[in-house]
């Protein structure tokens, strides 16, 4: 087993625990232990950004003085990210705010910190040999890949790993074919969807009917955030069910056979019907 | 987006009303140079809320080019920005406008000015106490004390009913161990984004 400090955040601690168990599930089949960062606190979301710069730098900056030395940091949501290597490259570049960082924290910062996204692992692998008995499960999927925001990044980070087209070739790898659509990175909505549902639902119901058009079997996200508003603001009659990538994987690869259920029962929209009609679930 | 009216005059820019420190101090706190922007509209075609805003994303970099302090800092536009960085992918000069927002937020609630978007800031300020709180945010108290707040308790009561039945909203909040360092970081700031309004 491979070790990996792990970031799991607010949203797979809690809204999306099913995008957390079945996170944690896949990388142990796949030799990875995640250790879940001791007492981490939530990144700061959109909202400490949104008003102070500083309480979100140092709220994310917290986070990676916690990080032991010597372990990548994992981290699942992709808007927690991107909030962590905006503080780690504003320590790599920028001495007072490092001498800030060494006087809060009490400890020198760790310039060697690797900070990964689970999409980093997985391009690395090939998934296929990992399903016990090397049947693409997923042949019969329609799916459509839906990345949000997490294919643009602000301009400072722009020269970061970036991931346009993962979740198109390594379900490719497990032998399913994407469908083409016009929504894959049009944002959700995020917080606004609590302020501001008028403009959040026509969005989420645009990207539900684009789904629709192309007779998606269901949405695939990598993100937690996502994932939420495209179950809870769709106003559509027609739904179209959203899985979690890590859940997707998981079905592919014959995983977890016995705790799918307790993941795909928690979802607004239920994508059980669809998996049982595919025999991806019993 | 703001409506042009017939009458052409109403919606020019008051030039005799510049602030001529505005921009540089957007600059300098942002660490973006908006002044590279060729206002080619890439970012209003990116953007996917640019409908519902008053101006648009190369709008407020205008605004602040020209001094235009209180039209920029009033705007709904830098509250309706999530930050999704469509418009700066976009951007031909890779101008940071999320960026430019955030300062514009930030100078809005230190001057006091009228926020367009009451509801959004609320939100955000629940965000930050539950933060506070508990070093982690509690999804079903912001959401109970943010519609405290607005006094509307019926907007997704359903929704709710839902996600509790389906257990995605817990109850209690996860509270990390060294919440006084959490606590710690809030205490200087306080003043400013939590009071106004």
């Amino acid at each position: 087993m491979t070790e990996l400090s792990y970031y799991p955040g607010c949203s797979l601690a809690s809204t999306a625990r099913e995008n957390n168990e079945s996170l944690i599930h896949l990388f142990n089949h796949l030799g990875f232990e995640l250790i879940e960062l001791e007492d981490w606190n939530c990144c700061g979301s959109s909202s400490a950004h949104s008003v102070n710069a500083d309480i979100a730098f140092d709220l994310a900056c917290r986070n990676l003085s916690l990080a032991p030395p010597g372990r990548p940091l994992l981290v699942a949501c992709p808007s927690c990210l991107l909030r962590l290597r905006h503080a780690y490259l504003k320590l790599k570049t920028d001495s007072s705010a490092r001498e800030h960082y060494e006087r809060t924290w009490g400890k020198a910062f760790d310039d060697n910190l690797e900070i990964i996204h689970f999409f980093e692992i997985l391009d690395k692998l090939d998934l296929l040999s990992f399903a016990q008995d090397q049947i693409p499960r997923l042949n019969g999927m329609r799916f459509v890949p839906y990345y949000g925001c997490m294919l643009a990044r602000p301009p400072a980070l722009r020269h970061e790993k970036n991931y346009h087209g993962l979740i198109e070739k390594i379900m490719a790898s497990l032998g399913t074919t994407p469908v083409k659509w016009a929504y894959s990175s049009r944002c959700c909505g995020t917080f606004l969807t609590v302020a501001r549902p008028d403009i959040v639902s026509p969005m989420v119901n645009e990207i539900i009917e684009g789904a629709g058009r192309v007779e998606a079997d269901c949405i695939v996200t990598a993100c937690a955030m996502c994932h939420m508003n495209l179950e809870v603001r769709c106003s559509l009659k027609e739904k179209v069910p959203v899985l979690h990538f890590s859940e997707v994987l998981s079905l592919a690869l014959g995983l977890g056979e016995k705790k799918q259920k307790g993941w795909f029962s928690r979802h607004l929209v239920d994508p059980r019907p669809m998996l049982k009609a595919m025999h991806l679930l019993r | 987006m703001k409506n042009i009216t017939n009458n052409p005059t109403n919606d020019l820019i008051d030039l005799n009303r510049m602030d001529t420190r505005f921009g540089a101090e957007v600059k300098q706190r942002s660490g973006v140079n908006f002044n590279a922007c060729w206002h080619c509209k890439s970012c209003v075609n990116g953007c996917p809320f640019s409908q519902a805003m008053d101006y648009p994303p190369n709008g407020i970099i205008r605004l602040v080019q020209l001094g235009q302090k209180q039209q920029a800092l009033q705007s709904s536009t830098i509250w309706i920005c999530v930050g999704c960085n469509t418009c700066s992918i976009q951007c031909p000069n890779a101008i940071d406008i999320p960026g430019i927002n955030d300062t514009l937020r930030e100078i809005a609630i230190e001057e006091g000015v009228a926020v367009a978007e009451p509801d959004i800031y609320n939100l955000h300020k629940e965000v930050l106490n539950s933060i506070e709180r508990y070093g982690r945010t509690h999804k079903l108290e912001i959401m109970m004390r943010y519609k405290l707040r607005k006094k509307d308790w019926l907007t997704d009561f359903a929704v709710g009913l839902k996600m509790l039945a389906k257990r995605k909203l817990d109850l209690l909040p996860s509270k990390i161990v060294d919440i006084g360092k959490i606590k710690r970081l809030f205490r200087p700031k306080q003043a400013v984004w939590r009071s106004k309004l």
